[in-house]
Formats: C-alpha cells, sequence, structure tokens
C-alpha cells in the first residue's frame, strides 16, 4: 500500500524527539492564542518565523501548523466557558456550547468539542495523504498558462467565499500583488519601487506585512473599544460525556468532519467557513431545531469537527499546487520560502520527508491536544484573568523583538509599524487585509508564470482561454464573480455571514 | 450636487486609484518590453490600471448608496502604539534588551485609558527578565542585554 508506506515515512520524520517537541511548542503556543483574544494564528506565526531561521525547515512547518490547528482548541475552550470565542472560527460554538456551561454541561461541553476536534484531525490527515498524490500529478502537468490561471482562480474563490464588498477585496488583492512585486525584478536585475531604499531591494518582508496588518492593527482598535469580559460562569467538573450525549453527538461530528474536510479544500475556506456552514447543517437536519441556541450538543459537536478538519485540509492546495487559500496559509508559504523551499507540486517528490512528516505531524498534534487540553484548562482560564491592559504591551513587545531579529536591523521594525498603521486605515475603511496577504505571497508568481505563458505563446493574450485546462479555471473564476454579484445570492451571502 | 453617501467606500476608492496611479507613474521609469518579451514595467502597469479602474468604481458607487460613517480614529493611541515599538527597534542595539523591553512597555500601557504606572512598570521588569531568558538565553539570540557603548 503506497498511501501507508507514504504514512510511515511521516511518522518516522514527525516521531523524531525534536519534531514531538516542536510539535509541542507549536499546539501549545497555538491553542493559547485560541485562548487569547486579540491575537490571531497569522500573527503568532508572523512573531515565529524569525525564530524558525536556525531549524529544520521539517521542524519550523510542524511547529506552524501545529499553531493553527492547536487555535482550534484553544478558541473553543473560551467560546464554551465564557462565551468569547478566541478565533472567528470557534464564534459558532459559542452559541451552544456556552448555553451548555450555563447549564452546568460545561464538562460534556468541552469534551465533546475535544473529541470531535480529535476525530476530525484524525480523518483529515488520512483525507490529506489520499487526496495529496492524485492532485500534485496534475499540478506537475500545469504549464505557466494553466499556472497563472490557477492563481487567478485561487485568489477570486478566496474573496467570494470570504465576507465583506468583492470589489473592494479584488481591489485589495491587487495591491497585495504589486507590494509583492517590490524590490528586484528576477529577469531583469531592475530594483522596483524601491524608493532609493537599499533594504527594499530585497522586497517587503512578509513578516512585516503580516504583523503590521493583523497583528499591530487589531491591537489598535482593541484600545479603541472598551473591553467587556464575562466571568467564567461555572466550575468545569465531569469531563466526560454521557450515553444519550455521546448518541446525540456522533453523527453531528461524522457530518461535521465531511463538510468541514471538502470546505476546507476549497479557496477562501478553511477552519471559519467549515464551522459555519455545518452549524447551519446541524439545524437544518435536527428533528427540532428550536432547541438550536439553548444547549444543543450537536451544535458543539458538528462545527468542533469542521472546524478542525477544515483547517487541516486547507493544507492541501497549499501542500500540493503551492495555492494559499487563507491568510495563514500565505504565512505557511512566506515560511517555505524562508527555508528556500518553493512551494508546490514538486515538494512532495523532492522533498518527502518534510512533506509527509508535516501531515504525520498534524496526527500527532492533535493527539497531544486532547490529551493535554482537558488538563490544561484551569490555566488557560487563569490567563484570561490577566486584564487586556497587560496583554497587549506583552504582545507588542513579543512582537517588536520578533521582527528586529530578521536582521537585526530597525528597519524592519518601523516598515511593519507602516504595515500597522496600513492596517488601521484599512479596518477603517472597512477593507479585509486577508485577500492583501494572499495577493503580496503569490505577486512574483503570478507574475513570473504571465511571463512564461506570454513568451511561449509568443505574446499572444489567448493562450489562456485556448488551452482548456487554463480555459476552465478562468470560466469558474468569472462564473463565481458573476454568480456571488446575482442580487439574491449577494443578499444570502449577507445573511449567512451576519451571525459573525 | 453630488454627496459622499458611503464615506468608507469613497475613501477606500480614491485610495485604491491613487496608488494605482503611482505605480504607473514611478514605473513609468522601467522597461514595458513587448507582450511576448515583458520588461520590469509590464506586470506593474496593468496592475496599476486595474487598480484605478476598480478605485474609480468603488468610489463613484459611494456617491450613489448609501453607507456607515468612518469610526472616529484616536491618533493618539495608534501613535503611541506603534511609537514604542519604533523606538524600540530604534534603541534596542544601544540600550540593551532589557532597558528597552521597559521603555517599550510602560510607553505602550500608557495608551490605554486604564494606564497605572505602577503596574506597567511591574511587568515591563517581569516581561524584560522573561524576554532575556527566552530569546538571548534559550533562542541564543544576537542582542545585547545592557547597554552598550560603541566608539567610533
Amino acid at each position: 500500500m503506497e498511501l501507508l508506506n507514504h504514512l510511515a515515512l511521516g511518522f518516522s520524520v514527525a516521531l523524531t524527539p525534536i519534531n514531538l517537541l516542536y510539535a509541542l511548542i507549536g499546539s501549545l503556543l497555538g491553542t493559547l492564542i485560541g485562548v487569547l483574544p486579540g491575537i490571531g494564528p497569522v500573527a503568532t506565526i508572523a512573531m515565529l518565523l524569525p525564530t524558525t531561521y536556525a531549524l529544520q525547515p521539517v521542524s519550523a512547518l510542524i511547529m506552524l501548523a501545529g499553531i493553527y490547528y492547536g487555535a482550534q482548541y484553544g478558541g473553543s475552550t473560551t467560546s464554551i466557558l465564557i462565551n468569547m470565542p478566541g478565533e472567528t472560527s470557534s464564534a459558532v460554538t459559542c452559541l451552544d456550547g456556552h448555553q451548555m456551561a450555563r447549564q452546568g454541561e460545561a464538562g460534556a461541553a468541552l469534551a465533546t468539542a475535544a473529541l470531535a476536534s480529535f476525530f476530525a484531525g484524525c480523518v483529515a490527515t488520512v483525507f490529506i495523504a489520499a487526496v495529496s498524490v492524485p492532485l500534485s500529478e496534475l499540478a506537475l502537468k500545469f504549464g505557466p498558462a494553466e499556472y497563472f490561471s490557477l492563481m487567478v482562480l485561487g485568489l477570486i474563490g478566496a474573496v467570494v467565499l470570504a465576507h465583506g464588498s468583492l470589489i473592494k477585496a479584488i481591489a485589495m488583492i491587487i495591491l497585495g500583488l504589486l507590494l509583492g512585486i517590490v524590490g528586484t525584478d528576477v529577469n531583469s536585475g531592475v530594483a522596483r519601487f524601491d524608493f532609493g531604499i537599499p533594504e527594499l531591494t530585497d522586497g517587503i518582508g512578509v513578516v512585516s506585512v503580516a504583523m503590521g496588518l493583523f497583528g499591530f492593527a487589531e491591537i489598535i482598535t482593541n484600545l479603541e473599544s472598551q473591553e467587556t469580559r464575562e466571568r467564567l460562569s461555572s466550575k468545569v467538573k465531569g469531563l466526560w460525556i454521557s450515553k444519550a450525549q455521546f448518541k446525540a453527538a456522533w453523527p453531528a461530528v461524522l457530518r461535521g468532519t465531511g463538510l468541514g474536510s471538502f470546505l476546507g479544500l476549497l479557496p477562501g475556506g478553511g477552519a471559519m467557513l467549515a464551522s459555519f456552514a455545518s452549524y447551519a447543517v446541524e439545524k437544518k437536519v435536527a428533528k427540532d431545531p428550536s432547541r438550536f441556541g439553548k444547549g444543543a450538543i450537536e451544535g458543539v459537536a458538528g462545527p468542533e469537527a469542521a472546524n478542525n478538519a477544515g483547517a487541516q485540509t486547507s493544507f492541501i492546495p497549499l501542500l500540493t499546487l503551492g495555492i494559499p487559500e487563507n491568510a495563514v496559509m500565505a504565512m505557511m508559504v512566506g515560511a517555505m520560502t524562508i527555508h528556500n523551499i518553493q512551494p508546490g507540486p514538486q515538494v512532495m517528490t523532492s522533498n518527502p520527508g518534510l512533506f509527509w512528516g508535516l501531515i504525520a505531524s498534524m496526527w500527532v498534534g492533535n493527539l497531544m491536544l486532547v490529551v493535554l487540553n482537558l488538563p490544561l484548562i484551569g490555566i488557560w482560564i487563569k490567563l484570561l484573568t490577566v486584564p487586556y491592559r497587560i496583554l497587549y504591551p506583552a504582545i507588542l513587545l513579543f512582537c517588536a523583538i520578533g521582527v528586529y531579529t530578521i536582521s537585526n536591523a530597525s528597519f524592519d521594525v518601523m516598515q511593519t509599524a507602516a504595515f500597522g498603521f496600513l492596517g488601521v486605515l484599512f479596518l477603517k475603511l472597512e477593507c479585509e487585509p486577508a485577500p492583501l496577504l494572499l495577493g503580496f505571497v503569490l505577486g512574483p508568481m503570478m507574475e513570473e508564470n504571465l511571463r512564461r505563458a506570454m513568451l511561449l505563446s509568443r505574446g499572444d493574450p489567448t493562450v489562456f482561454v485556448t488551452r482548456p485546462l487554463s480555459a476552465v479555471m478562468l470560466a469558474a473564476a468569472v462564473l463565481l464573480i458573476v454568480v456571488i454579484a446575482l442580487p439574491n445570492i449577494r443578499r444570502k451571502r449577507e445573511e449567512a455571514f451576519q451571525e459573525e | 450636487m453630488v454627496r459622499i453617501r458611503n464615506p468608507k467606500d469613497f475613501w477606500a476608492g480614491v485610495l485604491f486609484a491613487l496608488v494605482g496611479t503611482a505605480a504607473i507613474v514611478l514605473g513609468s521609469r522601467y522597461n514595458l518590453g513587448t507582450a511576448a518579451r515583458m520588461g520590469p514595467g509590464y506586470f506593474p502597469r496593468i496592475l496599476g490600471m486595474l487598480l484605478i479602474a476598480l478605485g474609480g468604481i468603488i468610489a463613484l458607487r459611494a456617491l450613489r448608496v448609501d453607507g456607515p460613517a468612518i469610526p472616529r480614529w484616536r491618533w493618539w493611541s495608534t501613535a503611541v502604539v506603534l511609537g514604542s515599538v519604533v523606538l524600540f527597534g530604534l534603541i534596542v542595539n544601544t540600550v540593551g534588551l532589557a532597558l528597552s523591553t521597559v521603555i517599550l512597555i510602560v510607553l505602550a500601557s500608557s495608551a490605554s485609558s486604564e494606564f497605572r504606572w505602577k503596574e506597567a512598570l511591574i511587568s515591563g521588569v517581569f516581561l524584560a527578565a522573561l524576554a532575556v531568558g527566552v530569546f538571548i538565553i534559550g533562542l541564543k539570540l544576537q542582542l545585547p542585554i545592557w547597554p552598550t557603548f560603541h566608539h567610533g
């Protein structure tokens, strides 16, 4: 069995002591920031990227991936206990999870969330392993025209499924692409848009962009709104679920896992979309939908399984096609680039240990999380009693040290602060920063593939529509825009995102 | 009379169009090349034109459809938060990690409406010790702990 051989190789990498340690650090840090408000996985990965320079690439990626799925576990803990989602992807867990906690069922809700997440994590790991080989074989057949069209589709898909104004999101992508090509042009050696600043000839650092837009801007806007925090409503006791609860929960877990695994694959998908969709599905299939919002265990089990499955399968497009589908995956592209790994279908063949090791580590990390998370809940709750006025300067400090150590120069710090300012401006103008980050990491790749495709076609732009695969992908991108622009679908989409 | 009905979208559109214009103007120095052999100026030119077009549509639409006002911006807290980080970047190599940490923490804390001197100082000293422990002793980053005086 080829699949088993691959997984065996993966586990032989993931189970080395050093990689176990980094999986543990990543998962714990992820849980921590999942619990804490005001800092998400994107900013955390940006903060830690510079410290991974010295590590083996596989260890670095294992740790950074752990942050993403660890955050899903942490986010659900605070959603259930204090009705405050640490991450947007666990926002729906508040609806029924916190109600369960109020009815004295906090232990059952937490256990359901953890076990559902773990189950989904296991299934998603196998799913990734099974889907990756055929997908990357397909991608290896892609020429530059197909690649260019795939990136267009990926970027458009990412904004269609995200919330907010579609046209503004597309403008943000283009702004990101433009920022992405700042620096020396690989073909001509010309330094573009460097404003005579020598540091800019190497391009703008992904850490600065992500930390400024996602870290600093978030802190500044949080400071403007007064914090209100609900106290822990009940003591956590008996972290187990009854037979009746188990019976009610498991079909929801299965549905959530399936839905999440699939939605994670789509551009723009990932944890958040998966959990919202799963909640809607559970409400639809329930015999008595009125129980939802009053402590229905399916409302916890489904979305929790879905967000974890979605978080993991969103690695598939990145690992097999080299296309990041959300902001966290954009950071993973940054991490791979720093370690001189060009993301794309060739990673699996040129770097099998890294590829399968990363996948196997997700299962290992999930196991660690389910074992460690429940006993550690007391500590996470204690941490939440630290007021924000003490927390945010500490976050700023770690960010500042992180950026400074990229090249031991104050330029990076100033650049990050500039993006922090831009980030606040974007939030005020209601422009989503995630599309910008996606465009930013794809900018150079997109230009390179456009150039190559046009060179091969001798300047004939019809190459993008005469090659069948490329044409299909471009058509799909156009179709997505048209469909979303239709009035009644737009209304539905707005309703769907209303609950956020 | 033309009235801005959706200020958020209007100014976002203007911003996009301005950046697009800047990309074209600044990018005019770079060789365009041909469609088959694109020079360094080709892709930025396309992006600039797209950005101007999209920005224009967004801004014009904001004149017809109503939207919410831009929320108030507390410039001071933005300046203090970003300023504390920039200051840290400027002084850490001469003043050392310990002192610059305390300075960053106290300064950044002052952006909060619930700022307390004593609390910020204690937190600063605690975090300075933690930062030195994690980053210099643990991760072995090349940063001075205490002030150094460079000559020449």
